[in-house]
């Protein structure tokens, strides 16, 4: 592993990938109209839980929109870096082209995962932030440098869960060979991420946390947001996030063992 | 269609939210303060679900795909409007799709005992039939979308900015009777609440103005339908062909 290597060649695919991109301009418009509606969306419903009710789950409403800072900023990470990446390895093993992906002399996981990017997910992302900041004003959270760290970690953890999760079922195309819907099943869970999670029944929760670690993903985020998250659950945030990454890269490779190409 | 059999299952269970959304009603009591009973609710939601599955619409999709490989050239020389053809495959999924939505509705069942109930003959064919014009409304907007493919490469995008108003608003996520008032006096007099919440509520038993919905649906499909043959008619003459 060159690390300077790597870095080089990610700023060619940054490069590349930003220039075709931006020969759409119109598009990109039309995505930050889409992220601003949908946000305003999930909070329309949000209100509209909390019309008669002071709590949900135990979340007030300034509450519950931390949450939602998250997801968009999350939802933005995916938009931007594992939605045009890994639904392009379906794309490659229909079409035979993951042969000249394993061929090249860099790591085909690195190469799969990172190749391209959409840069309308930025705009989600700020978004994100935007809304963060207005929470922690009317929340009233004061920020130090204990506060920065743990969100920043707990953050970063979430962005590999989400990774891992997504790679996961890309991998799996190597057997099922068409995963769109897998895809889109795993999308359709991720919604779940929108609210807190103490708002479901308890069978739910544990779905949440055991099978799909929804519950990590944007929970635990908020509640350091808040201030309110044990460290237990942080450690356990850590350690879930390093197994999964662990595992998908096992995976992947585990994967490849059973890829033949097209004429093969 | 049915070779395509773990696909359909999958798509079926990327359709299950509207239950995610059922277990934070019931679960937080929100229900009371809307005067909705918790059987009547998980029967919306089940409806909702179902409605859901057999109106889902992907045309635009196949159509960009079509445009951008240049097979709409020999669907446009065929005597038959190749937005038909799509039609087809949508009825024909459906089709395929209906043991899978009862396989899960067996299984809400299981859970959810109290909320078992019969709808009486009448009430079945009429929802069935305002499911199909929710479809066929649904199936209009996005042709038109898919029309600007003609015109822009990418009219997914369009479609996706569509999308939003139509999960937000067509009580797929919460009925449209929890919306707040400044919001309920305009939205019947869009398409949305046609297209969940009137199919949904009808064939669960929740009330609901079966005349005055239908009549909606039957207006919205006339006011469409016109607007896509013109947008058609007039992107086909725009359309050229790769290479000339």
């Amino acid at each position: 592993m060159n690390l300077r290597k790597y870095l080089k060649i990610y700023k060619k695919f940054l490069h590349t990938s930003l220039a075709s991109e931006l020969e759409y301009k119109t598009n990109i418009l039309v995505d930050l109209i889409t992220a601003i509606l949908s946000l305003a969306g999930s909070i329309f419903l949000l209100s509209i839980f909390f019309q008669n009710n002071g709590y949900i789950g135990g979340w007030k409403f300034e509450q519950a929109l931390i949450i939602q800072a998250i997801y968009t900023i999350l939802n933005g990470i995916t938009n931007t870096w594992f939605n045009p990446n890994l639904t392009e390895i379906v794309k490659h093993i229909r079409e035979g082209t993951l042969d000249f992906v394993l061929l090249k002399p860099i790591d085909s996981q690195f190469f799969i995962s990172l190749k391209k990017i959409n840069p309308s997910g930025f705009l989600e992302i700020m978004l994100g932030f935007l809304l963060s900041f207005f929470c922690i004003r009317i929340n009233q959270i004061n920020l130090n440098l204990s506060f920065l760290t743990l969100s920043l970690i707990t953050i970063s953890c979430s962005i590999c869960i989400l990774y891992s999760l997504w790679f996961f079922i890309s991998t799996t195309t190597i057997w099922f060979v068409k995963t769109w819907n897998a895809i889109e099943v795993l999308r359709s869970f991720l919604y779940i991420g929108r609210f807190p999670l103490n708002s479901f029944s308890f069978s739910l929760r544990i779905f949440f946390s055991v099978f799909i670690p929804i519950a990590f993903i944007t929970t635990i985020p908020s509640e350091v947001f808040l201030g309110v998250s044990q460290l237990w659950k942080i450690v356990l945030e850590i350690i879930v996030a390093t197994v999964f990454l662990i595992t998908s890269r096992k995976f992947w490779l585990f994967a490849l063992k059973f890829y033949s190409s097209a004429s093969s | 269609m049915l070779e395509y059999r773990v696909e359909i299952a999958l798509w079926a269970i990327s359709g299950i939210i509207p239950f995610f959304m059922l277990n934070i009603w019931t679960n937080n009591n929100l229900n009371e303060s809307i005067n909705i009973s918790d059987v009547l609710l998980s029967r919306y939601f089940l409806c909702a679900f179902f409605v859901r599955q057999f109106s889902v619409v992907w045309v635009v999709f196949s159509f960009e795909e079509d445009s951008l490989m240049g097979k709409v050239s020999p669907y446009l020389i065929q005597p038959l409007n190749p937005f038909f053809r799509y039609f087809a495959q949508h009825l024909a999924e459906q089709i395929t799709r209906l043991p899978f939505a009862l396989i899960i509705a067996f299984f809400f069942f299981i859970f959810n005992q109290e909320s078992i109930w019969i709808p009486n003959l009448g009430i079945l064919l009429l929802s069935i039939v305002s499911t199909f014009f929710s479809f066929f409304i649904q199936f209009l907007m996005q042709s038109i979308v898919a029309c600007l493919c003609f015109w822009t490469e990418k009219a997914s995008s369009i479609e996706r900015l569509l999308f939003i108003p139509t999960l937000f608003l067509s009580g797929l996520l919460a009925p449209v009777v929890s919306f707040p008032e400044y919001v309920k006096s305009w939205i019947y007099f869009t398409p949305f609440p046609y297209l969940i919440d009137f199919p949904a509520n009808l064939l669960s038993g929740n009330e609901t103005n079966i005349s005055g919905g239908l009549s909606m649906q039957i207006l919205w499909i006339f006011l469409l339908f016109p607007l896509f043959k013109k947008i058609w008619s007039e992107g086909t003459k725009k359309y050229t062909a790769m290479g000339s």
